[in-house]
């Protein structure tokens, strides 16, 4: 039932990121509608074969962003929160330019060609965008 | 989830060219441990005397609420035990295997051997002695499997294994972990394994445990940093820092204790923080165990 998620030994992130990150994901495409009861951390350990505890840590993580509820004794559920999913892929993204950036000053780019770069890969995307349905 | 079902306090054992000194272990019900070591650092030694095998000399071991070796016949009703020279008669198959278990054990699940025999593809007239290695440990796993026990201890048990064997036995193994009354302790020299599935991590080296913590934390702490220092700086100071590599002015910092905090105490002193890695469980052990040798001789 979940085992679309997918999890990678060798993505060199931590478990629980990718866990977190793929939670997000189907959050933020409402393929897990806000409120909807979602899997017990045990239930997801096993599917994923992955340690109780590193789900335990995503799911921690996602009650704290706002993602999730966690009851005790009752399971998780989707937060009740419909601007979700839009904000969630908002914070990836800036994450992503972060990363970009510190990056591009590490090859001792300038701002002007860090940023003409984005644009260039924005322009890339743009050109040859296959509807990517692969999620 | 708060009781243990493993608990070791101050355990030693002496051999004439071996010993296993102050062990203390805490394995909590519901979880699984992984047990780290290199071949000879003590971990079937630490599992003999855990399944009343071997007696010790010092220290205290309680299993599932039993003292042992006194209360080894109690607590073994209760234990799942399968190690590398798994007992099995090479003259019978593994039906006459299962025939035998299932009057010994009250929690014997025939239902459950049935679908194991399917899941780990045997076939249960064929003859022990005739069967590959893997197929030898799904065998020693199903009967152990089938009895229900509350706590599993697994003696390297993937140790030998084909890649699809390797997940056929993981998954067996969390899926009894659905039960949050069931424990598991496994010890391997494949922390692949054991970084998968493992809620606890337990390191040994020499006989001595070296670290014990929630996986999470091992992976949270540990970090190699990457700096980049002007020349004619010496490398910064800092505390945490378990090894120094790389080269003069390229050093890479191994830390155990990594927080945000020494990015920007690096930064102080000069230094220009190139990367900051994240380490795999193997790069941990291997690194953990270093350090402390430096620290000590053999």
């Amino acid at each position: 039932m979940h085992s679309d998620f997918v999890i990678s030994l060798s993505d060199g992130r931590p478990m629980y990121l990718q866990i977190m990150e793929q939670v997000k994901q189907r959050v933020a495409v409402g393929e897990w509608a806000p409120a909807e009861e979602i899997p017990s951390i045990r239930q997801l350990a096993m599917t994923l074969r992955v340690s109780v505890i590193t789900v335990k840590r995503a799911y921690l993580e996602l009650e704290r962003e706002g993602v999730i509820l966690t009851q005790q004794g009752k399971g998780s559920i989707v937060a009740p929160n419909p601007e979700l999913g839009p904000r969630l892929y908002d914070e990836e993204f800036q994450g992503h330019i972060d990363q970009a950036a510190r990056l591009g000053a590490l090859l001792g780019l300038t701002g002007d060609e860090i940023s003409r770069r984005a644009r260039e890969a924005a322009q890339l995307l743009s050109l040859a965008r296959p509807t990517k349905e692969t999620v | 989830m708060n009781e243990l079902s493993v608990l070791f306090e101050g355990v030693g054992k002496k051999y004439r060219h071996f010993s296993l000194e102050e062990i203390h272990l805490e394995l909590p019900t519901g979880s699984i441990m992984g047990f780290i070591g290199a071949n000879g650092a003590g971990k079937s030694t630490t599992i003999r005397i855990l399944m009343g095998l071997v007696h010790q000399d010092a220290g205290k071991v309680r299993v599932l609420g039993h003292s042992m070796p006194a209360d080894q016949a109690a607590a073994k009703l209760d234990i799942g035990f399968v190690s590398e020279d798994l007992r099995l008669y090479g003259a019978a198959t593994l039906a006459w295997h299962m025939d035998f278990m299932r009057p010994i054990y009250p929690r014997w699940d025939q239902r459950y051997a049935e679908s194991l025999l399917r899941r780990f593809d045997l076939k249960p007239k064929q003859m022990i002695r005739g069967l590959s290695h893997g197929q030898r440990v799904k065998a020693a796993l199903l009967l152990a499997l089938a009895r229900r026990p509350r706590l599993l201890v697994l003696d390297e048990p993937t140790t030998g294994l084909d890649p699809v064997a390797r997940q056929e036995v993981l998954e067996e193994l969390m899926a009894v972990l659905a039960d949050e009354e069931r424990t598991i302790l496994f010890s391997s020299h494949n922390t692949l394994d054991v970084e998968q599935i493992s809620d606890r991590i337990t390191f040994i080296d020499r006989g001595r445990i070296i670290d014990s913590d929630d996986k999470e934390v091992f992976l949270d702490r540990w970090r190699r940093l990457r700096l980049l220092l002007p020349p004619e700086v010496d490398l910064p100071k800092l505390p945490g820092i378990v090894q120094v590599g790389g080269s003069g002015r390229l050093p890479v910092l191994t830390t155990n204790t990594f927080e945000p905090a020494m990015l920007s105490a690096c930064a102080q002193m000069g230094a220009t923080v190139q990367a900051v890695d994240t380490m795999t469980l193997e790069e941990i052990f291997v690194a953990n165990v270093h350090s402390r040798r430096e620290g000590q001789p053999a």
